[in-house]
């Protein structure tokens, strides 16, 4: 079964790259746009045909490797 | 006595470290390859710096997963000297010896220049040779080296004395906002810090680049000094 | 399509090649090529490979002396530099890929040029890189810069290699042709040095580092649709680098090096498995046979075309000794590395690859190479050399404050401090830099001896424009004096020759031209061509760059003790050695000014090597503190960058006919030197027969230089030196 882990950034901790990022969508001309925040995202397969396992197992992952609990926080989710 | 080099597979400055602990200091030390499991005939760690790993994922995230890392655990918690520089101190991060992590310079550049720093502690093995609040000159060259640690955290560590080294302006004032003293945007200009039980120290800053005449710049020896004095049993 | 149908005329054309090399092929096979194989001419033969349009030219180059080791015709040159040690240097241009996706395309060219040194054996310990860009406000150029510095930096800085030093330069001459030449030196002792020789039937040739993919396969008629009709999306035109692997690579190699199990290795670079073992081969006079079913790959259903042309980054081809395999295969499995028997050296000097039980092609190494096309391109010369080249010097109008001319002169892009870009290179690492980056050569010192080697990568391409054969004449003379004053002495000269396309007679000439200049600069100043590129077609909508043969010199100091001081003492006197004619016309000053015109200034060669010599040997005898060559820009350029570089103020008293002149007039052959032993100075000098004469002192924090006009303080001139690209580069 196939899992997506997304990681980001603490609200607490600054994210200039989000931000800069964020100018640059301004500076075309996109005024409406905010929040924006650059993250990360893996993808992977897991040898499980039971969903619970698997997230289980992303999750594992997610706070043990993907990411550092410190400063980040990870999201996973089952991809159909 | 004999000091070992962990050395991960992407690390760069081992062969930096190994040189000036042996050529200049005259304190045996040898390059530990990162699957080793017994350090035991070690008296110290150096964790040197580099891109371990590649610093996929995250600097030092992968690479404190390394089978070595259990006997550098072990020897930390047993009170041996362990020192972090730079890629190293990454790795402490992620290990947990040292609290806290790093994020991206906050110009979001590549960082290669000298700067300035306060040595506030000159209890650890590393910084005895220093006197209280000498400022000296050291090189850093990183990417990542903007100090984080939530606002409790931080307020520990300020507390208990823990911040080795500070970012500051060549007179010694210590600016947090000012490019000039705090380039990569550290939390309260930290540069390095140390655990609370005061043996291992992480600093982002390279002492081994500036340990020989030759290269212009000597202010960074004595944390080399100060671990031979250690290690000698002299305070 | 099948891949072994015999080719067509037009399947030939498709892949660039020439009715004329089609036939050249199809006698040296005694048949018509099938698509693999004509796959594997038509890359061995292009410009990129094969040199077809540049070699009768680069033959006219010296490439001999007592000190070289290695010249032209492997992966990189060597030079002895003494005590037994030996440095190998090359250098590489990735111009195009660098113009489509800056940071990939500058990391890969990093990560060729490093294979390529230390694929001979030789450690690498320093990089430079040679960078020209258009006019900073010209579209997509910042995105360009940020990118190009952003993957050098990537690159190299993962792999623990300083980069120390090169040219930055923004003329809108590269607005749609950027370049980027890489320089790679390493250090080797002389009986390691290790050649990409295919020696020894019947010897296992061993394939180590990354799996292949279908990265750089250009204008592929030859789709694998036969296996997936999506092959247009899978195939990458510029290739991702991963540093980490070839730093892991790198690593295993130099240790695998150390032993003898190792007979020849070659890195996979351009045209990746093909060069690597036809080269081989070739070199050695013997065959191979490849297993294609055995090279790990990372795509599904590549096929023999695909897996021949492949360009995927950070692989070699190693022949090991027969019966050593397993102890190649162990140590890279050490290092984490992918390594595979792919192939088996043969006697019959054909080169063969099976593939799924078939024989999928079979080429005779040899002729391929010896036997490759080589032309001698017609060449006319450009009208706009005799409309442009007058020899009146300029006159320009004097500006009424010439503190603010010289602020705003030194400010302008061509000039100034480029630490926003050295700056993220770690330019410390492996502890050996002895000299930090801005003072005009590099320099690192080589542990195990008292040495140091220097190395420096000039051009004008302002004077190659006005003057091919001559503004090349200057670049090599620059780059010794360059060498001179941080006390070394040059020994070997790596290029990289970047022109538009050859096949137009204008450019043509302009390269035989500057061919000519190089060769007769190195003869005079006995500096030898060791390894070289050629980058031919940096043109786009026929506007072609300015003639850019970029030349990097290398050479050995005596001692460590010997190099530039790392602060001055205040009051140290300066000098001005040498002699050189000194023009307005063609200068960077009169370009500013908005004139682009002008005879470039003479050259006295014989009289620069000496005054090359004397600056060196007054390192020797600790008469110097530190040294600056007065090149583009002048001599204001040449003070500024002294005081910025040391942070001292500095007071001159010239002699001043004409202000302008004396400030921004150019020419080549002279130096300003600082001494703290004045008297013994300007004796070493004269008596030696050079021209000395002292202009001042350093020391204070002001900058003036009487008569001129010129007079504001050190943080001013800094200030202006120092702001410029981080203010244009960070909006």
């Amino acid at each position: 079964m196939k899992f997506k882990v997304e990681v980001f950034l603490k609200d607490v901790v600054l994210d200039p790259q989000g931000k800069t990022i964020q100018k640059a969508i301004q500076s075309l001309g996109y005024d409406r746009v905010h929040g924006v925040r650059a993250g990360k995202v893996f993808m992977m397969e897991i040898d499980t045909a039971n969903e619970t396992e698997g997230l289980a197992i992303a999750e594992d992952l997610a706070q043990k490797l993907l990411a550092n609990t410190v400063i980040e926080t990870a999201r996973v989710t089952p991809v159909p | 006595m004999k000091v070992a080099v962990v050395t991960f597979p992407g690390s760069n400055c081992d062969e930096d470290v190994e040189h000036v602990l042996n050529h200049v200091i005259g304190l045996p030390a040898q390059r530990i390859w990162h699957r080793e499991e017994d350090l035991s005939s070690y008296d110290a760690i150096v964790m040197p710096g580099g891109f371990a790993h590649g610093d996929y994922l995250r600097a030092g995230a992968i690479a404190r997963f390394s089978p070595v890392m259990n006997e550098v655990i072990r020897m930390a918690r047993n009170g041996f000297p362990v020192i972090g520089i730079c890629n190293g101190f990454q790795v402490l991060l992620e290990s947990g010896l040292l609290p806290g992590a790093m994020l991206r310079n906050a110009h979001l550049k590549f960082l290669c220049q000298d700067v300035h720093l306060r040595v506030e502690q000159t209890g650890t093995p590393f910084t005895t040779a220093y006197d209280r609040n000498q400022v000296i000159r050291v090189p850093i060259a990183h990417m990542e080296g903007n100090y984080f640690a939530p606002p409790d955290l931080i307020e520990e560590l300020e507390a208990n004395g823990q911040i080795v080294f500070r970012y500051v302006h060549p007179d010694g004032r210590r600016e947090d906002t000012a490019f000039e003293a705090n380039p990569n945007g550290a939390l309260h200009s930290i540069a390095g810090i140390r655990n609370r039980e005061g043996n291992v120290v992480g600093l982002m800053p390279h002492p081994e680049r500036c340990s020989e005449s030759v290269l212009g710049n000597t202010d960074g020896r004595k944390v080399f000094d100060s671990l031979l004095n250690h290690l000698r049993g002299d305070q | 399509m099948n891949i072994m149908a015999p080719a067509t005329m037009e399947d030939a054309r498709d892949h660039g090649l020439t009715p004329e090399e089609f036939d050249r092929a199809r006698s040296i096979l005694g048949r018509t090529p099938n698509m693999v194989e004509l796959g594997i001419f038509s890359v061995l033969w292009s410009e990129h490979c094969s040199y077809k349009s540049s070699k009768v030219h680069l033959r006219k180059f010296p490439t001999e002396a007592p000190w070289v080791l290695q010249g032209p015709g492997e992966n990189a040159g060597i030079v002895d530099i003494g005590d037994g040690w030996a440095v190998a240097f090359k250098m590489e241009s990735h111009n195009h890929p660098s113009f489509i996706e800056p940071y990939q395309g500058a990391a890969t060219g990093v990560g060729g040029i490093l294979r390529d040194v230390f694929t001979m054996g030789a450690r690498c310990i320093a990089c430079m890189d040679s960078l020209r860009f258009g006019d900073i406000d010209a579209p997509r150029m910042r995105f360009l810069v940020d990118g190009v510095v952003g993957g050098i930096a990537g690159y190299g800085n993962c792999m623990g290699i300083p980069t120390i030093g090169g040219e930055t330069t923004f003329f809108p001459a590269y607005d749609k042709n950027i370049l980027v030449n890489a320089f790679a030196l390493g250090v080797v002792r002389h009986d390691a040095i290790f050649r990409a020789h295919a020696s020894g039937a019947g010897n296992p040739v061993i394939y180590v580092g990354s799996k292949t993919g279908r990265d750089g396969i250009h204008g592929a008629t030859m789709a694998s649709e036969e296996f997936d009709k999506d092959s247009e999306a899978k195939r990458p035109n510029v290739q991702v680098g991963d540093p980490f692997t070839e730093k892991l690579l790198m690593e295993a190699c130099l240790q695998l090096m150390q032993g003898d199990a190792v007979v020849g290795i070659q890195d996979m670079g351009a045209a990746g498995l093909t060069s690597s073992s036809f080269e081989m081969c070739g070199r050695a006079g013997t065959g191979m046979r490849l297993n294609l079913d055995a090279v790990p790959l990372r795509e599904e259903g590549m096929n023999p075309y695909e897996i021949m042309l492949s360009e995927s980054q950070e692989r070699m081809l190693i022949v090991a000794t027969s019966g050593r395999e397993q102890e190649v295969l162990d140590l890279f499995a050490h290092w984490g590395l992918d390594a595979t028997v792919v192939a088996v050296v043969t006697d019959d000097g054909v080169v063969r690859a099976t593939w799924r039980g078939q024989e999928v092609l079979a080429i005779p190494a040899e002729p391929l190479s010896t036997q490759s096309p080589v032309y001698n391109r017609p060449t006319v010369r450009p009208a706009y050399l005799d409309e442009l080249t007058g020899e009146e010097d300029l006159i320009l109008p004097p500006p009424s404050d010439m503190s603010e001319e010289l602020r705003s002169f030194i400010a302008s892009p061509n000039l100034c401090s480029k630490r926003w870009i050295w700056r993220q290179y770690d330019h410390m690492v492996r502890i050996n830099t002895a000299v930090t980056p801005g003072l005009g050569a590099g320099v690192i010192r080589i542990v195990g001896t008292n040495r140091a080697v220097a190395m420096t990568s000039d051009v004008n391409p302002l004077y190659c424009y006005l003057d091919p054969r001559n503004g090349t004449a200057h670049a090599v003379a620059e780059a010794a004096l360059n060498l001179a004053c941080v006390g070394a002495k040059p020994l070997g000269l790596t290029d990289c020759l970047n022109f538009g396309n050859p096949e137009k007679p204008d450019i043509m000439y302009q390269f035989a031209e500057s061919v000519e200049g190089m060769a007769e600069a190195c003869r005079a100043l006995e500096i030898p061509v060791v390894s070289g590129n050629v980058s031919f077609y940096n043109e786009t909508e026929g506007e072609a760059i300015w003639p850019t043969p970029t030349v990097a010199v290398v050479g050995v100091v005596d001692s460590v003790d010997h190099l530039p001081v790392h602060s001055l003492t205040p009051g140290a006197r300066v000098f001005l050695v040498g002699e050189a004619e000194t023009r307005l016309a063609a200068s960077l000053y009169a370009y500013t000014k908005g004139s682009l015109t002008g005879r470039i200034p003479g050259l006295d060669l014989p009289g620069i090597r000496k005054t090359a010599d004397t600056i060196r040997e007054a390192f020797s005898l600790d008469l110097v503190e530190a040294a600056h060559d007065i090149s583009t820009g002048g001599l204001a350029a040449a003070v500024s960058e002294l005081a910025a570089f040391y942070r001292t103020g500095i007071t001159l008293s010239p002699q001043v006919v004409d202000p302008l002149r004396t400030l921004f007039g150019e020419g080549c052959g002279t130096a300003l030197v600082i001494s703290n032993d004045p008297d013994r100075l300007k004796t070493h000098f004269t008596q030696n027969g050079v021209s000395v004469q002292e202009l001042g002192k350093v020391g204070g924090d002001r900058f003036t230089i009487e008569g001129t006009g010129v007079d504001l303080s050190l943080q001013d001139l800094i200030d202006a030196y120092e702001e410029t690209l981080p203010q244009i580069l960070e909006v």
